[in-house]
């Protein structure tokens, strides 16, 4: 069963991206004029989004081969290459679109709210529009230079979000950070699209997809590569993750949406949409598992040692999204599992940073957690939805994330061989981590001792930032049952990476289940013993172990990163401007002046005496005869 | 007793019209009170002139040599007419701007009170507007439709005088910097009464070597590829003559001081349209009189064009007065034209024509509103033309400082622009026809000219404005339309030219 052509509703489907965009448009354009419905326009446009597309979906489950694909126009037409552009609506694609509307709604509705009393609101749900419309061009889009499109729009949308409070040194600076690793993961997705239309004349899925087997093997390892270094760069995996942790500098909306919900995974889904590229080649595959189950330790180590409590979130999200791409590394048996562990986390990730934003909502916009405490009883409702995104995010027994991390960790151990126990080793160990930092971050915000700064009395926020929360919390609790058992992700997901196999299990699921909790449990007790037991010092100690220094510092990525790619760029920019200004400098320059000397000689002819000018004519007059007779007599 | 010829008076119709609405002026002039004499007179030169661009529109297609051979109307003859009619009109709008000066005119009240006596500086501030201006400028437009469509040399050198005359004397009517404008207008009459002996000369020898002096006649008597010293002397001095009104270098020498002290809206005028007419003689002079002997004139041209780029591009370089430096782009442009020339067989093959037609619009419509935007700006002395006068002015008057920058980016021809299309067109027909190293030579001129567009470009937006800067002036009705047709023009020729250039291509043949 092939890609039909889209009817009814999937055809309409390309103003899933063109409301949006519209509500972008007229936000920037419409200038103050729009300042006091904009917010509410920009929300109503993804609501509207988000109507259509389960509207879409409703159809689509109904179409044969669940998979439709919309023309649209001839975006390049040059030479050999014809890019048509065009949006494929299929069950992969159908699911980000629920997720980046879905999500996207509850955010613009949360963000109405947060945002209520900043000067430049207007600008905010402009920004907001504009990445919700990227994005969904971004898993809509029927070819790679599509993706790439969206792609960059997403990450543009993220600069200036992240940048949004811009007279902030911090924020500016941690934008331009956040670009310019970006950049170095595009340049891969940029290069891995070139040899696709070097080798194969063609960018679309269904082109690349169809013909990548006839290719030489070092030929789709390195495209698989190159692709995951995009990914690497846009989902803050390892070695490119230093960059998500500080964009938590932009409001919290931000970092709910396009952090931790839907941007930072579009890595997954590129490597997912791949999956007919990297079933051919198995050494890309073995490094996206090993990028995987490295970034998931790192993340986890750091998000125990930090004391901001977005960053904590940050990191967090670092690790969960290293068990993604370690579930979509282990090809068909863990796609799904990774998918659905995707979705769960952007339900309770994307609750657990508004409740954080609710917090610091409550407390003058600080993220210092030892200045909270106490705070359950202040903030009864941002309590419980966190504390349910808490529970669902650790893996309680029951709730989604139990369900979706159990399914990665069988998926690794069914491998069964030594690097399944391997990686099933690491990813138990990480949810044991997992538990430690975020009963820590519980304990350090919403029990113990009152710790706030003086004159601060917290309290909770408006219904139109907590319902969002709410039904964010609904979504932590049921999403993982409901994607596992009731409606299985896998059986939706089957046109895209084909029937599901019913593995020989390993390890029974069961026992799988019961190990995890117990050491989920173990990560609990450990917090309570270090954290919970004790009084939190108002400053961090100084005086610590190496190992916490380590982790305090993010295991020194920003280190290496300046040693390895920092220091040695600015000598080579150095070099270059040395070069540009010697060299090429100077040969324009010299040009320059040269002609400018020969005008100011030239111009002295130019006396201002009508004898001067016309003996200058006569002059002429004479040459342009003798040239003609010369040339008559030769 | 001489015969009556044969007149074709619909073939005639847009000259015509633009001659008789002279007349009409001149007599309007004589009677009519002073105080209709404006609105009546502007009136009778649009309607002359916008006439003469619908007849010349509804002529299209004709092909025929009329009043006993001296004229030939076919189909470049009615593509150039009806470019300096129409460029004609819009700077008879430019002459009638009665909202930006002072004292409501960029004319001289009497031009021949002596300048900087007491009854000139009364003059100055006078309200009094002086009329003689629409009656010259429209003799010097049908001068120019003439010269375009002259198939005989002498009617040519008629034509060439019936174009200057008043052209010298409206240059001197500036009302400001009296001096300047008056020593503008005896130099321009000087080296043109110059150039124009040289031209007569030149008929004189031509007529000598061959016995006639209608074009078709020369062609025929001429011989295959010189050998006639008489012949081709006579040639060099009639091209020298033609040479000199379309400022081509050596020839450019009045140019800077002229464009300069002439009154803007005629520097405007003799920029758009007495580049047309020129060159619409010299293309008629070379290829129906002597396409035969392409041989003995190309190297000539190729090396004009050359000299003519480069001292363009590279004087224009040093300009610090805005007219002056829009006077050396002229004479840049004229060398990209001869190229444009050269872009054309001996036979009247290959698309030079229609190339060097194309970019005679387009830059006539450019430089037109270029010189449009430099009335706007003023101070207390009139026209602020020096360089550093502009520091800024895209803070200050934003609109001003965009239209300008479209402006000078097409002169400068960066794509988008009418001036990309027509450079592009006249330099493809060049390659077509070989000449490819002079298309080098002239995009590196292009490059040098376009630092000195670029640098006003950077002055207006990213200096810091001067203390005490000019205004910008609020501008009337005519000079906005002009701004609004130039502007428009420039925009659509240089993203829309198709069918402008497929016009330009049907209109090139030449009849004789």
């Amino acid at each position: 069963m092939g890609t039909v052509p889209a009817e009814g509703l999937l055809a309409a489907s390309w103003l899933l991206i063109a409301l949006p965009l519209a509500g972008a448009a007229v936000l920037l354009l419409g200038g103050r004029r729009t300042d006091r419905w904009g917010h509410l326009l920009g929300t109503a446009t993804v609501v509207a989004a988000f109507v259509l597309a389960v509207a879409c979906t409703v159809q689509l489950a109904g179409t044969d081969g669940r998979s439709a694909d919309v023309e649209l126009f001839t975006f390049i037409s040059a030479g050999d290459l014809d890019v048509t552009a065009g949006l494929l609506y299929d069950p992969l694609s159908a699911v980000f679109a629920l997720l980046i509307t879905g999500v996207g709604s509850l955010i613009h509705v949360y963000s109405i709210g947060y945002m209520a009393h900043d000067p430049a609101r207007r600008r905010f749900f402009a920004y907001l529009n504009l990445f919700v419309a990227a994005m969904l061009l971004l898993v809509l889009g029927n070819s790679y230079v599509a993706l790439y499109v969206g792609w960059e729009g997403v990450g543009l949308a993220s600069y200036l979000l992240i940048a949004f409070w811009y007279t902030r040194p911090a924020a500016a600076t941690a934008a331009k950070k956040a670009f310019i690793m970006n950049r170095v993961g595009d340049v891969g997705l940029a290069i891995a699209i070139f040899i696709m239309f070097a080798q194969l004349g063609t960018t679309s899925y269904a082109g690349v997809h169809g013909t990548v087997g006839t290719l030489a093997g070092g030929t789709i390892t390195a495209i698989g590569l190159l692709l995951l270094l995009g990914a690497c760069g846009k989902s803050g995996q390892f070695p490119l993750q230093a960059w998500l942790p500080d964009a938590m500098e932009g409001p919290t909306p931000v970092s709910a949406l396009i952090h931790a919900a839907t941007m930072v995974t579009a890595g997954v889904y590129l490597i997912a949409r791949s999956a007919p590229i990297y079933d051919l080649t198995p050494t890309a595959r073995a490094v996206v598992l090993a990028v995987g189950a490295l970034t998931l330790l790192v993340g986890a180590i750091a998000g125990c040692a930090y004391d901001d409590i977005k960053k904590v979130l940050a990191y967090s999200t670092v690790s969960q999204i290293g068990y993604m791409f370690l579930a979509v590394g282990l090809g068909p048996a863990g796609y799904v599992a990774g998918l659905a562990h995707l979705l769960a986390h952007g339900f309770f990730k994307a609750g657990l940073f508004l409740g954080a934003g609710s917090v610091m909502h409550a407390m003058d916009d600080s993220v210092d957690m030892r200045r909270f405490g106490g705070l359950w009883r202040k903030l009864p409702v941002t309590f419980a939805t966190f504390g349910l995104g808490y529970l669902a995010l650790i893996g309680f027994p029951f709730l989604s994330g139990y369900f979706t991390k159990d399914a990665i960790i069988e998926a690794a151990l069914d491998r069964d061989d030594v690097w399944g126990w391997v990686l099933g080793g690491v990813a138990v160990l990480g949810a044991g981590l997992t538990a430690f930092y975020m009963t820590r971050l519980m304990l350090m915000t919403f029990f113990g001792r009152a710790r706030w700064e003086d004159g601060l009395h917290p309290h909770e926020s408006p219904t139109v930032m907590t319902a969002p929360m709410v039904v964010l919390a609904v979504g932590s609790v049921f999403s993982g049952a409901l994607l596992v058992s009731v409606v299985p992700l896998s059986g939706w997901l089957e046109p895209v990476f084909g029937e599901p196999e019913e593995a020989a299990h390993v390890v029974a699921p069961a026992l799988v289940g019961l190990v995890v909790t117990v050491v989920m449990l173990l990560g609990v007790l450990a917090a309570w013993l270090f954290v919970g037991r004790r009084e939190v010092p108002v400053t961090a100690p100084v005086r610590v172990s190496p190992v916490t220094r380590a982790a305090r510092n993010a295991l020194y990525a920003d280190a290496v990163n300046e040693s390895l790619f920092m220091r040695p760029g600015q000598w080579l920019t150095r070099a270059l401007v040395w070069f540009d200004n010697r060299g090429v400098d100077g040969a324009v320059n010299g040009l320059a002046a040269g002609l400018g000397g020969s005008s100011s000689r030239l111009g002295r002819a130019q006396t201002g005496f009508v004898r001067t000018y016309a003996l200058g004519m006569l002059g002429g007059a004479v040459m342009v005869a003798g040239a003609l007779l010369a040339v008559t007599a030769g | 007793m001489i015969e009556v010829p044969d007149l074709s008076f619909a073939a005639l119709a847009p000259l015509l019209l633009v001659l008789g609405a002279a007349c009409l002026g001149v007599l309007v002039e004589a009677f009519a009170p002073r105080d209709v004499r404006h609105p009546v007179q502007v009136a009778i030169a649009l309607v002359g002139t916008g006439g003469a661009l619908v007849a010349t529109l509804l002529l299209a297609g004709t092909h025929e040599v009329t009043a006993g051979g001296a004229l030939a109307v076919d189909g470049a003859a009615l593509f150039l007419q009806a470019t300096i009619a129409g460029l004609g009109a819009l700077s008879i709008l430019l002459f009638a701007e009665r909202s930006l000066d002072p004292a409501r005119s960029a004319f001289v009240v009497s031009a021949a009170v002596p300048a900087g006596s007491p009854r000139d500086r009364e003059l100055v501030t006078t309200p009094r507007v002086q009329t003689e201006v629409y009656p010259l400028a429209t003799f010097a437009i049908g001068g120019m439709m003439l010269f375009v469509a002259a198939n005989d040399l002498l009617i040519m050198f008629v034509a060439l005088e019936v174009l200057s005359l008043p052209l010298y004397l409206i240059s001197g009517m500036a009302r400001r910097r009296r001096l300047l404008s008056q020593e503008a207008a005896v130099k321009y009459f000087l080296l043109g009464a110059f150039a124009s002996a040289f031209f007569l000369y030149g008929l004189a020898l031509v007529y000598g070597a061959t016995g006639s002096v209608r074009l078709s006649d020369i062609r025929a008597a001429g011989p295959d590829g010189g050998g006639d010293v008489l012949l081709v002397l006579g040639l060099a001095l009639l091209v020298v003559g033609l040479l000199f009104k379309a400022s081509v270098a050596p020839f450019h020498t009045w140019t800077p001081d002229v464009y300069q002290g002439a009154p803007t809206p005629v520097t405007a005028f003799m920029a758009a349209c007495t580049k047309v007419a020129a060159f619409g003689a010299i293309l008629r002079l070379l290829y129906v009189a002597f396409g035969t002997a392409e041989w003995t004139w190309r190297p000539l041209v190729y090396a004009v064009a050359i000299v003519s780029m480069v001292v363009g591009a590279v004087l224009g370089l040093t300009q610090t007065d805005l007219k002056r430096m829009l006077a050396y782009s002229s004479v840049a442009h004229a060398g990209f034209l001869l190229t444009g020339v050269l872009g054309l067989g001996g036979g009247g093959e290959g698309s030079g024509l229609a190339a060097t037609m194309f970019y005679l619009l387009t830059y006539g419509l450019t430089t037109l509103g270029a010189f449009a935007v430099l009335t706007l700006v003023r101070d207390g002395d009139g026209e602020a033309t020096h360089l550093s006068q502009w520091a800024g002015l895209g803070a200050r008057s934003p609109l001003t400082a965009a239209v300008m920058t479209l402006f000078l980016l097409a002169l400068a021809g960066i794509p988008l622009t009418a001036g990309f299309t027509g450079k592009f067109a006249v330099f493809r027909a060049a390659i077509e026809q070989g000449a490819w190293p002079l298309v080098v030579v002239a995009l590196l001129a292009s490059a040098v000219a376009a630092f000195f567009y670029l640098r006003v470009i950077v002055l207006m937006y990213f200096s810091e404005p001067v203390a005490d800067g000019p205004t910008v002036g609020v501008p009337g009705v005519p000079t906005t339309v002009v701004l609004a047709v130039t502007a428009t023009a420039t925009l659509a020729l240089g993203i829309l030219p198709g069918a402008v250039l497929e016009l330009a291509e049907q209109a090139a043949i030449f009849v004789g």
